[in-house]
């Protein structure tokens, strides 16, 4: 199975989450990550959502979602073309024996220390799905005391745009 | 409640609409369009009901729904059927809808009234009905407390509607149902429930008309693609083995003249599946009946031969298609249908489509025109030749229950034969629907009435409800079974109290037929849950029954009454008739497809197979 990108802009409405997230799992698809937020339009939500399906019944997840009513526009990114972007917030077990050796491999990703105690830190880390499991590879060793993910967020390359009005992936 | 039945026109000083009309008193002319109105947004409700041009609504009133029920008391344009049960309700909007292509509206209150409607809206999403819910809600402030029957029917119904609407400020009212009307009737039709919170119909706002409607992301395809249209075309006319494969959205449509146009012109033979019965005439030569798990030897055969199937509004349902792997193996795929969704879905089109039934119908014969004027007519001698054959071999019949009992086959034939093709027929679910389907003749679209997809038992006597209303001066028989008969026949009640004179062909094989049809072919004729003591206790006493609700009750149990109790029902018009037809239990359902199997391995009757016998193609 392949893992497809959709960027799909919905009215910003109560219930539009449910009825998208409904419609995956009635049709027997499962989202690996699903991530919502407004756009430079208030009435217009985007939701980035990764599924991992072949192409044909990714062509019927579509359609299917393209009648839901509230559902404007779909558009499938291409990863080749397109900046794709998670982010991590992790707790690592950081007492003043191995700090120093979690800050390195913290710089080596360029993620950052948001909190500071004398027993952990708490890291940021923005990136590809790649970097950012590379990144909690290198840190679980110290101890992952708390760990937690947004879903995949992202834009097509180039200066066209995915709006409520056109179309340009 | 005094917001509810407060009179707004003489507060806000406009002139009354007609609707506040009192008896005795002459209607006033309306307000201009577009002027605002202040009204409860009840009667918000109310004006916009009557604004979209609504007749009936099938309801029941409660709690919730309360306020709406007080204007709609004197609305003159909109009247309000008190059905017996909100199932009821459901299925007559979408009996009505389906006689008429025109949207059917239901009413229920909050909690169970609405969760009563899932079972119609279920059916009617399947069946792509028009059809648009009302609903009571729990005031605002109550919603999520669990209040007094509060039900979350948006979250209950999201998977089995086209859209649904909670509307949370009466402002919205007219905007909610003047969208909710335009998504159930355009586009694939389907059922929209609008839910509205006692309070808000309570408040008072203001009314206009037309409301500004916002569906950004509604915009069915009507029109066609040339191209494609182009190359259907030129298979069309090319191919040697080629099938009109007609749904029900030919019907939705209303493209049955030019269906008939496009058959004719190319002589191309039509199948008409069990919810485009209608579509095309049965009488017409061109027609091979229907086609799937009980469609006839001519049309299963014709469409498994076929090197071109041209699909029209139909969605290559199970039990059209059998086993998706060895259906139609040979046949180029056209696929046309207004939902992009449904192309491909289940087989693959070669040759998609999208767009109206009507539209591509009508370019088709366009194109068509074209091709023939280029290459010639098509040649279809060959095929013909060899449907005939299946025709002549396995044309539809049954026989006569050796233990002497009427044939319900009989009974349903001789319904349709007497009563003829002007009148409307609605079924139930089963054996009896199927009989239904094979052994009426259909001419005119919109004249069989059914449960399709959901295959919702019970769904005959509310549905011949509906199609009355939509119909008052045409006959409407339902044929149901006994099993169907016992889960809806509460609405013969409101049939008899509000005038909905409709016939009943109850056709009592004492058993759920069909199911025990399966248990004989399948489990070793081991009857499990199948005998409902309809024959062996009588029980319920259908006549008794009837008569006891306000209609005539009549019996038939032998071949020679059948004719005259038939025209005896024909004859009573001042109330509903139900007829107990008391047929044999044995009596099966051919030909048929066996579910999981493959279409080749039809069995005209049990043991005979057609297509394996002898493969003349």
């Amino acid at each position: 199975m392949s893992t497809h990108t959709l960027s799909v802009l919905t009215e910003n409405k109560p219930g539009v989450l449910a009825r998208v997230a409904g419609l995956f799992s009635r049709r027997g698809f499962n989202i690996e990550s699903l991530a919502v937020g407004p756009t430079e339009n208030p009435e217009v939500s985007r939701m980035t959502i990764v599924v991992a399906v072949e192409d044909l019944p990714l062509e019927q997840v579509t359609k299917q979602l393209n009648k839901l009513v509230n559902v404007i526009k779909i558009v499938e990114l291409d990863p080749q073309v397109s900046v794709q972007r998670e982010l991590l917030l992790v707790k690592v077990r950081a007492d003043a024996t191995v700090r120093s050796q979690v800050l390195e491999t913290v710089h080596l990703f360029r993620a950052k220390v948001v909190d500071v105690s004398p027993e952990a830190l708490t890291v940021e880390a923005t990136g590809t799905a790649d970097k950012i499991s590379a990144l909690l590879r290198m840190l679980e060793p110290y101890g992952v005391r708390e760990l937690v993910q947004s879903g995949m967020v992202a834009v097509g390359r180039g200066s066209k745009s995915i709006t409520a009005t056109s179309t340009r992936a | 409640m005094t917001s509810a039945t407060s009179r707004p026109s003489s507060r806000a000083g406009h002139p009354p609409a007609a609707r506040e009309a009192r008896p005795g008193s002459r209607p006033k002319p309306a307000p201009p369009v577009g002027t605002p109105v202040r009204v409860t947004g009840a009667q918000s409700l109310v004006r916009s009901l009557e604004a979209v041009g609504v007749e009936v609504v099938f309801g029941i009133p409660g709690g919730t729904i309360l306020p709406a029920y007080d204007p709609l008391l004197d609305s003159t344009k909109v009247r309000h059927v008190l059905v017996r049960h909100e199932q009821g309700a459901g299925h007559a909007a979408t009996g009505y809808a389906q006689a008429t292509g025109k949207v059917g509206v239901c009413m229920a209150t909050s909690g169970p009234g609405a969760t009563n409607l899932v079972t119609p809206l279920a059916d009617a999403n399947m069946d792509s009905v028009p059809v648009v819910a009302i609903t009571g809600q729990q005031s605002r402030a109550l919603i999520g407390t669990d209040a007094f029957q509060e039900a979350d029917i948006c979250g209950i119904t999201m998977p089995i509607t086209k859209h649904n609407f909670l509307v949370t400020d009466p402002a919205d009212i007219p905007a909610a149902i003047a969208e909710a009307f335009h998504l159930a009737s355009t586009g694939r039709p389907g059922p929209v429930l609008v839910d509205i919170p006692k309070d808000v119909l309570q408040e008072l706002t203001s009314f206009t008309w037309p409301p500004e409607m916002r569906l950004p992301g509604y915009r069915p395809t009507l029109r066609p693609h040339g191209k494609q249209v182009r190359e259907a075309a030129r298979l069309m006319t090319s191919s040697r083995r080629p099938v009109l494969y007609v749904g029900g959205g030919v019907i939705k449509a209303r493209a049955s003249e030019e269906l008939k146009q496009l058959a004719e012109l190319t002589g191309i033979p039509v199948v008409t599946t069990l919810m485009a019965r209608g579509a095309f005439p049965d009488s017409h030569g061109q027609h091979l009946g229907m086609p799937g798990m009980h469609g006839t030897v001519a049309a299963v055969a014709a469409m498994q031969r076929a090197d071109l199937l041209v699909a029209l509004g139909a969605r290559f349902d199970d039990r059209v298609t059998g086993q998706l792997g060895s259906f139609a193996p040979d046949a180029t795929i056209v696929h046309a249908d207004i939902d992009p969704a449904e192309i491909s879905k289940n087989r693959k089109a070669d040759v998609p489509i999208v767009g109206d039934c009507r539209e591509i119908i009508n370019e088709l014969i366009a194109a068509v025109r074209v091709e023939v004027e280029g290459a010639g007519e098509p040649e279809l001698d060959a095929w013909w030749t060899q449907i005939e054959a299946w025709r002549d071999t396995y044309p539809a019949g049954y026989d006569w229950p050796t233990d002497g009992s009427l044939s319900p086959q009989y009974v349903i034939e001789r319904i349709g034969e007497l009563v003829g093709p002007d009148a409307l027929y609605t079924a139930g679910v089963g054996q009896h629907q199927m009989w239904a389907a094979q052994f009426i003749s259909y001419e005119k679209p919109g004249t069989w009435i059914n449960s399709g997809g959901l295959g919702t038992m019970g769904f005959a006597v509310p549905a011949a409800m509906g199609a009355k209303f939509a119909f008052p001066d045409k006959q409407v028989w339902a044929i149901d079974g006994d099993g169907c008969f016992q889960m809806t026949n509460q609405e013969l009640a409101t049939c008899a109290i509000e005038g909905a004179p409709i016939k009943v062909a109850v056709i009592n094989n004492g058993n759920l037929g069909m199911v025990r049809q399966w248990q004989n072919l399948f489990y070793s004729g081991r009857y499990s849950s199948t005998d409902l003591g309809t024959h062996a206790h009588r029980i319920p006493d259908f006549v008794l029954l009837a008569e006891s609700m306000g209609c005539a009750g009549l019996r038939c149990d032998s071949k020679d009454d059948v004719d005259d109790i038939i025209k005896k029902a024909m004859d009573i018009n001042d109330r509903p008739v139900v007829i107990d037809f008391v047929v044999g239990a044995d009596a099966q359902v051919w030909p048929m497809v066996a579910a999981g199997t493959g279409n080749d391995e039809i069995m005209a009757a049990r043991g005979i197979r057609p297509l394996f016998e002898d493969d003349e193609v």
